[in-house]
Formats: C-alpha cells, structure tokens, sequence
C-alpha cells in the first residue's frame, strides 16, 4: 500500500447521497482480472454520452458536459466532496481503485458504507467523516469559489479550509498508523501466526466438525 | 455471567488475537470464492510469495459471469472473451491453490454462491464465514456471523485465516405477530429497510427477531439476511432452532454422527441470552407488513402495492428532494402515480435473494394456470444452483414455468447484475426478486422494481403491478 502523505488539493463536488459502488464503477469493468486499469471508467455511466465496455479506447469517448468531472474549473482534483452514505451497495474492492487511479487521494462526506470504508483504507484512499453541516459549507464554499482547495493533514487529523479554519475528523488509530506508514496488513497480522495457531488447535478440540 | 448477543456469543468465541487498540485477528471458519472478486487477491499471494493457510476452508464456484443459455457450448458458450479469462482465471486458481470443494462452470453442483453454500452444509451455525460479496449476509439466517469483504480482505483470509476487524454496535430487528397471507420474507426485508433506511444499519450487526422471523422457513431468513447489506449492515443473522438444526442435517458437509450430536448440542446454545443488551432496538408489526414494490433506485425507496410513487415536494430536506427528483427522473415516473398502474416490460426471477425451491415453488404457484401479458417482453426464472433446478424440475415447476411464457434457464448471478448476457437494455423496466435497484445495476438506462417472487409473476401476468393476494 502506498504511504498517505500530507497532501493538499482541488475539490470536486459531487452533489448526491447514497452513491452506490455500482455508480462508482459498472460491473462491465468487474470482468477484469487485473488491479489497475479502472481511472478512466470511474463514475462511467455518469462521465460518459455512450455505454462504455472493457476493451474500449475511452479516451475517445464523448464526455457528459454537465457532469462535474468533466468540468475544467475541477480538471485534476485530487479530493472528492460528497454526501451521505457513500460507496454503499456492493462489496467491489474496483471503487476505491477506481477512484484512486483516476487520481483521487481523498474522500470527503458526512458518512460512508462499511464495506468500502474498509477497502478504501486498506488501499490509501484517505476517507474523512465530518459533519454534515460541515460538508454542507464546503459544498457552497467550493460551489462558489473556482479553484477551491483544501489542505488535508492525516497526522493531525484536520482539514484545512483556504481561510485557515481546521476541521478535525476522527480515524481508527491502527487505520491512521498503516496509512502513514503504507504498511502491509497480511505481513503485520502474519506476526501474529505463533496466536492464530494456538486459536486454531484450541478451536479444533471444541468445534471439531468446523475441521473435517 | 453477563447476558450475551448471539453476535457477542460469535464474536467471542472466535478471537484469535487481541490488540490494545481494540481491533482483534478474527478466526474465519469458511471462506467462499467466486470469479469476480478472488484473481487479484490469488495474485497477490503469488506475488508475494504466500500460501493460502487453510485450503480445506474454502468452497468455490463460478457465478457471476456465467450464461444462463448455451451450456451444451462449455466455456465456448462464454461469448464475451474478458468474462470467460475471469471464468479460466479462477479454475487456473482452484488449480494451484486448491479449495475443499470447488464447483465449476458446468457442474451439476454449480450456483449462485449464496445458495450453494448452505445447501451444500458449507455454511454451518456458529460458524464464521466470508466472501468477497456484500450478499454474504445471507448465510447470518444459519445461525453464523457471515458478512461481505473487499479484495484485499480475500488476501488476507487466504494468508492468515483471520481478519483485521473491530466490533460493531448490535441492533434486534423484532419483527411481532404473524405476517398475513401472501406476505414474505421479501416483504418483510424491503418494510425493515423502509423503515431503517439505506445506511440505518451502517456500523450495525442485525439480528432478526419476533414471532414473524421464528415463523420464516430457512430460505425465508436466506432471504430476509441476504438483504441486510442493503440496509447497510455488513451482517445479519437469526437465532438457531429446530428448523435450523434440521435444515442442516444430511448435507453433504454438514457433521455426521457422533459429531453431529456434540455441534447440535453447541448450536442449541446459539440464541441471544434472556436480558442481553442490543445497542438498538426496531420494532415491526408484522401484521401491517404488506407486499413491497420498490419506486426508486436504491431500496429505501420502497412503498406497499397500494401506495404511491411519492412526491418529492412534500420532502423538506434538500438533499432528500434532490434524491429522489433524480431517482423518479430515472425511473420515469411522475409523483402520486398508483403502484399498480407501473407496467414492468421484464420479469426476472431469481439471485441470491429469492432463487431457491420455495421461492420457485411460490412463483410457480402464482404461474400454474395463467399466462404471461403480452406488453412483457421477456420472463425468465433463474434457478439458484443446479441443484434447485433439478428439485424444480422433479416437482414440474419448469413445465408450469414455460407453460405460462417464461424461460427457463441455467442457474447464476444472471440479471441481477448483468455480468454475463443477461443485461437489460435501455428504458427497460423489470419487476426483479432480486436486490439492487440502483441506476444501471441490471443493464444500463434499466429501471427496476424489487418485489417478491409472488409479486413478480403476478405482475407478469397482468401486465402491471398488482396485489398478489388478490390475483
């Protein structure tokens, strides 16, 4: 996993709850056995004029003007400001690749989905829960103002609006550590192998028929 | 003693290591495969080097991208060239890696993978079980913690057997009394995430609870756990008793003998002590419960067959209006409209939700005698395994099934998410018994209603949504 660092960037708004991973990335991409490949269809069906399918050279696509990625004034934002209930629906892991092929290396929002608040830590992509009033502002804020950016600090848990107010969010402390570190998860629980086979030996004698 | 959770009973007896932080390694028990979500993970343990750590944990199949049509093809009837890689890709893996049991594309045993599990006794009570799928919530109806994972938690299980996780809250979903006639496990899920909402779940394990789920036959919870995730919690599960203990028995992987004896007498211990504590507490009458039609794009959306589609100037938050004006946008329906005056073109019968043999039994109850209305341009039932198909067909069901203008089919994920070439089309509106409603899950530009199996003949056959109990 790559190291989170501190990192301070363009926001694009995506005005919509309940975003779903399907509508983050359509199954015709799913077929794919590979890990990266998936930044030119993030968000494809909305992105797009046409269907899209694997195979395709999408960057002779025709782009839905009206879409906000598509618009030059977020060319290159590197965080994503959205609503409620983000990344819900489906388990893919191809969202948060998606999101962070194409560039993205934060993600902001009131509340996220389980599933993909777990895989987009296990992946670097930096999600931060505030407030909804919070993200409401920012809404306005970036709305209003072309080239909006904003500072994010995972060491220090804040993020930094231009005008210098800080909002602070909240990260499960081992989340935070891998992140900064880009640590391999498989290799730090592997450390504890010495446990998982004691359990595993223990478990064995009271639920034998689990082994058989 | 303190009172425990089924959950905390699950939880807790499947500790392998504790952090100071909270987070615990938890022992996964079974781990299920399938071709979508398990090549970069197999990769990932190439790459570096790693072994999967216990194979005999893992039961696989191909679901996801598999034709429901042309199976005297064999992997040739795979049209689509990046589909039938993912298809090879996971009988190369199976190859390598190994798996306990492994049903290909083809095999007689092979389906969805939420079906072939606790068929097969794969899934068992007290377990804990995973799979790269939200749906893995299904299985919570057996009495085990089972939930969906990410990719990277697939590694992770085949490398250490365990998963980095942190306990949820707990929420009781009790659902009191006893549902009326005509009304489902379907029903039941769709009215509970009405209520709770799309995230009310989130950060949550449920366990359903009451009279009305004691009353569902296992397949009903499959069904009723299986859409937990929709209501955003990761798990669902219901309480072991008899039918539980007697649904299991005789599978093929399920304990025998002696054996079986001693993990009945521990499964008996698998219910919420009198006086555990939940973190929250939903109440349902289940007598108020009435067949559900989805309206939108997300299962929230959801009203009951004599209601209608909403309207969103009655909704003051803005967000919520902005929502929903773009879900009737793409449903193309106007506010106030009556549910049964929305004339569905498609019928799709069938994935993890409600493709097993009651659910066909109730859809071809519904079917015997009548025929599909000539506006539907295409029915099609989708067994969940092959070995629901063969049940089916012993019981008739496919000829009631075809009499009536359906066809039948191959077992698989199929139009529940169109991988493979079952795929909606534009402006197509389908009555689905599956799961999502989301914009674009079953085809591009498709909009769908999720209903009951009932509810969906029913509306085949009258060319629009109608109460089932009234057909």
């Amino acid at each position: 996993m790559d190291k989170f660092v501190k990192q301070e960037g363009l926001v694009v708004p995506l005005d919509r709850s309940n975003v779903d991973t399907d509508a983050v990335i359509p199954k015709q991409y799913l077929k794919s056995i590979k890990r990266t490949g998936y930044g030119p269809n993030l968000f494809d069906e909305w992105r797009y004029l046409d269907h899209g399918e694997p195979g395709m050279d999408h960057s002779r696509r025709p782009l839905n003007p009206n879409f906000v990625l598509n618009q030059p004034r977020y060319r290159g934002a590197t965080v994503l400001l959205a609503r409620e209930n983000f990344g819900c629906g489906s388990s893919r892991e191809h969202a948060p690749w998606a999101l962070l092929q194409y560039g993205f290396q934060a993600v902001i929002a009131p509340s996220f989905a389980d599933i993909f608040y777990s895989n987009s830590l296990k992946n670097g992509l930096l999600l931060i829960k505030l407030d909804a009033k919070i993200v409401d502002r920012l809404f306005r804020e970036v709305e209003g103002n072309s080239g909006y950016r904003l500072a994010v600090d995972l060491e220090a848990q804040t993020v930094t609006a231009p005008g210098g107010e800080s909002f602070r969010f909240d990260i499960d402390p081992f989340a935070k550590h891998s992140l900064l570190n880009g640590l391999d998860e498989i290799g730090l629980s592997l450390e504890h192998a010495a446990d998982v086979k004691a359990f595993e030996a223990k478990h064995r004698e009271s639920q034998p028929w689990l082994f058989t | 003693m303190t009172a425990k959770t089924l959950y905390d009973k699950l939880w807790d007896s499947h500790l392998a290591h504790q952090a100071k932080d909270g987070s615990v390694l938890l022992y996964i028990d079974r781990h299920l495969v399938h071709e979508v979500t398990s090549p970069q993970a197999y990769e990932g343990l190439k790459l570096a080097g790693r072994k999967p750590w216990r194979v005999d944990s893992v039961v696989a199949t191909a679901d996801h991208n598999t034709p429901t049509r042309n199976w005297e093809r064999g992997l040739d009837g795979i049209e689509d060239p990046v589909s039938r890689l993912q298809v090879e890709t996971l009988d190369q893996n199976m190859k390598e890696f190994g798996a306990k049991v492994y049903f290909p594309f083809l095999d007689r045993k092979q389906g969805i993978v939420h079906v072939i599990g606790p068929e097969q006794g794969a899934t068992l009570p007290g377990m804990t079980l995973v799979c790269g799928d939200s749906h893995t919530s299904t299985h919570g109806a057996l009495g085990c913690l089972a939930f969906g994972i990410g990719t990277s938690e697939v590694e992770h299980v085949l490398a250490t057997q365990c998963l980095v996780a942190k306990k949820t809250k707990s929420m009781q979903v009790v659902v009191d009394g006893a549902l009326g006639h005509g009304v489902t496990a379907k029903d039941v899920i769709l009215a509970i995430i009405g209520k709770i909402g799309t995230a009310g779940g989130t950060g949550y394990t449920i366990e359903f609870a009451g009279e009305a789920i004691r009353g569902l036959s296992m397949e009903g919870r499959m069904t009723l756990c299986n859409m937990s995730i929709e209501g955003g919690a990761r798990a669902g599960m219901v309480a072991v008793d008899d039918k539980t203990i007697e649904y299991v028995k005789g599978r093929p992987l399920a304990p025998k003998g002696a054996m079986w004896d001693r993990a009945v007498s521990y499964w008996r211990t698998l219910v919420s002590d009198p006086g555990s504590k939940f973190d929250k507490v939903v109440t349902l009458d289940a007598a108020a419960i009435q067949p559900q039609v989805t309206w939108g794009t997300n299962p929230q959306m959801v009203t009951t067959i004599d209601g209608k589609v909403p309207d969103p100037a009655q909704e003051k938050d803005p967000v919520q209006r902005e929502w929903m004006e773009r879900a009737l946008k793409y449903m193309d329906l106007k506010p106030n409209t009556p549910i049964t005056e929305i004339r569905p073109d498609k019928i799709f019968i069938g994935a993890c939700t409600n493709s097993r043999i009651e659910d066909l039994r109730a859809a071809a109850a519904v079917a015997k005698g009548r025929h599909v209305a000539p506006s539907v341009k295409l029915a099609i039932v989708v067994p969940g395994s092959g070995l629901v198909k063969e049940q089916a067909e012993k019981e008739g069901l496919d000829k009631i099934f075809t009499a009536a203008g359906f066809e039948w089919r191959q077992p698989g994920c199929s139009l529940c998410l169109g991988m493979n070439d079952d795929l909606a089309s534009p402006g197509d509106r389908i009555a689905s018994t599956s799961n999502r409603n989301f914009e674009g899950r079953q085809g591009p530009g498709a909009r769908t209603h999720l209903v009951s199996p009932a509810m969906a003949v029913a509306a085949a056959v009258a060319g629009h949504f109608v109460d089932v109990r009234k057909v």
